[in-house]
């Protein structure tokens, strides 16, 4: 607090900030040009000023999708970070072979990518020649993605959880390995239950490592769009459409650029917002643990 | 950059956000500064009570887009001028 704050260190960043502003700067300033323009192609724009936002602002289209979408990121957080917690407590402590056995099983799903995933999902829960949608129709259980609501959440839920929750697991286990042993002798001395060793060491230790998981595991589901394009394609109906899906219809579907841009910019502007909340927790709670 | 669809007011808008950035920074680097708790509880440099006026100046016109109607959007401009300026004071 006492300390002057020296920003010059920022400049060393600059090639990191050209490379960005060509990646990102530029293509989010032409989205911003596009969400205030209309066009028919040709290179040619017509002034439209609010229009885009109002309309999307108030078409029921978007807000579903929101809906959707948090209800999605919800969903997997609460099954990800309390059983991802659940497989770090209970993988090997020590160092050793099966610490390293569990570790690669562990890092497997994340090594495949989306679009794979959704493919070995999509052929997975297929009535017809999938295993699990085979399985579950013999047991009399109707599942079938394509058609029936609760089965495509129940699908994109499932992968989701199987393709990620080693990565809450596996940061947690980085947290769970860095609290030194004394912290467990002294609660073995205090006969402390396995609950309160867990309520008041693993837990508040964890805590900084949890942030970060359910920051990435936020924002990607937030951000989701080639599993349940793969999956699903957005269906049945506009069961699985979520923002990103929406707005790639919206863009490339309907070649609607405005309405999209103006919808990518409020998109970017809530991914902007929890981002910068989740990483202001983060640094207050870091400063607070004196790390 | 014709395919960039440029229009006045939006380079206008990103003059105006560039320059500020870039005014900031010119501060920060002649008059370093030391970070203060606000309201909010959390540590503030300038640069941050910036960013959290420029966030909040998004919402506040899309908010204005969203609740009013027929009401000029530089109505939303007063209310984040004094958003803003709170931000500043207090955060």
């Amino acid at each position: 607090m006492d300390k002057t704050v020296n920003q010059k260190a920022w400049f060393l960043i600059l090639p990191v900030l050209i490379l960005v502003a060509f990646s990102a700067v530029v293509p989010l300033m032409t989205v911003v040009n596009y969400s205030i323009q209309d066009t028919f192609g040709n290179n040619q724009f017509f002034w439209v000023g609010l229009e885009w936002f109002e309309d999307i602002l108030s078409s029921e289209r978007m807000w579903n999708a929101l809906g959707r979408q948090l209800s999605y990121s919800a969903i997997i957080l609460m099954i990800e970070v309390p059983l991802g917690i659940y497989v770090a407590l209970h993988m090997p402590k020590k160092k050793g072979f099966s610490a390293s056995i569990c570790l690669v099983l562990m890092s497997l799903p994340l090594l495949i990518p989306w679009n794979v995933v959704g493919t070995i999902w999509q052929i997975f829960g297929r009535v017809d020649i999938g295993l699990l949608g085979y399985t579950l129709e013999k047991l009399g259980i109707s599942y079938n993605y394509t058609q029936n609501f609760y089965a495509a959440w129940f699908t994109l839920i499932i992968m989701d959880v199987w393709h990620w929750t080693s990565l809450v697991a596996l940061l947690a286990y980085a947290g769970l390995q860095s609290i030194p042993d004394a912290y467990y002798q002294a609660a073995k001395i205090d006969q402390a239950s396995r609950w309160n060793v867990f309520r008041y060491i693993e837990l508040p230790k964890m805590q900084g490592v949890l942030m970060i998981a359910i920051l990435l595991r936020f924002m990607d589901s937030f951000m989701i769009y080639t599993e349940p394009f793969v999956v699903t394609g957005g269906g049945p109906g506009n069961a699985t459409t979520f923002l990103s899906i929406d707005l790639v219809k919206m863009a490339l579907g309907q070649f609607d650029l405005g309405p999209a841009a103006a919808f990518s910019i409020m998109y970017f502007l809530v991914i902007l917002l929890i981002s910068w909340v989740f990483y202001t927790v983060m640094t207050t709670l870091d400063k607070r643990d004196g790390v | 950059m014709a395919w960039m669809a440029w229009t006045n007011p939006t380079i206008i808008f990103f003059v105006v956000i560039a320059s500020l950035i870039g005014g900031f920074t010119l501060i920060a680097i002649k008059f370093p500064e030391t970070p203060r708790v606000g309201v909010l509880r959390i540590e503030t440099t300038r640069g941050d009570r910036l960013f959290i006026s420029l966030l909040g100046s998004a919402f506040i016109n899309l908010a204005w887009i969203g609740l009013t109607e027929g009401i000029s959007q530089w109505g939303a401009l007063v209310v984040c001028l004094i958003y803003a300026t709170a931000v500043f004071r207090w955060v």
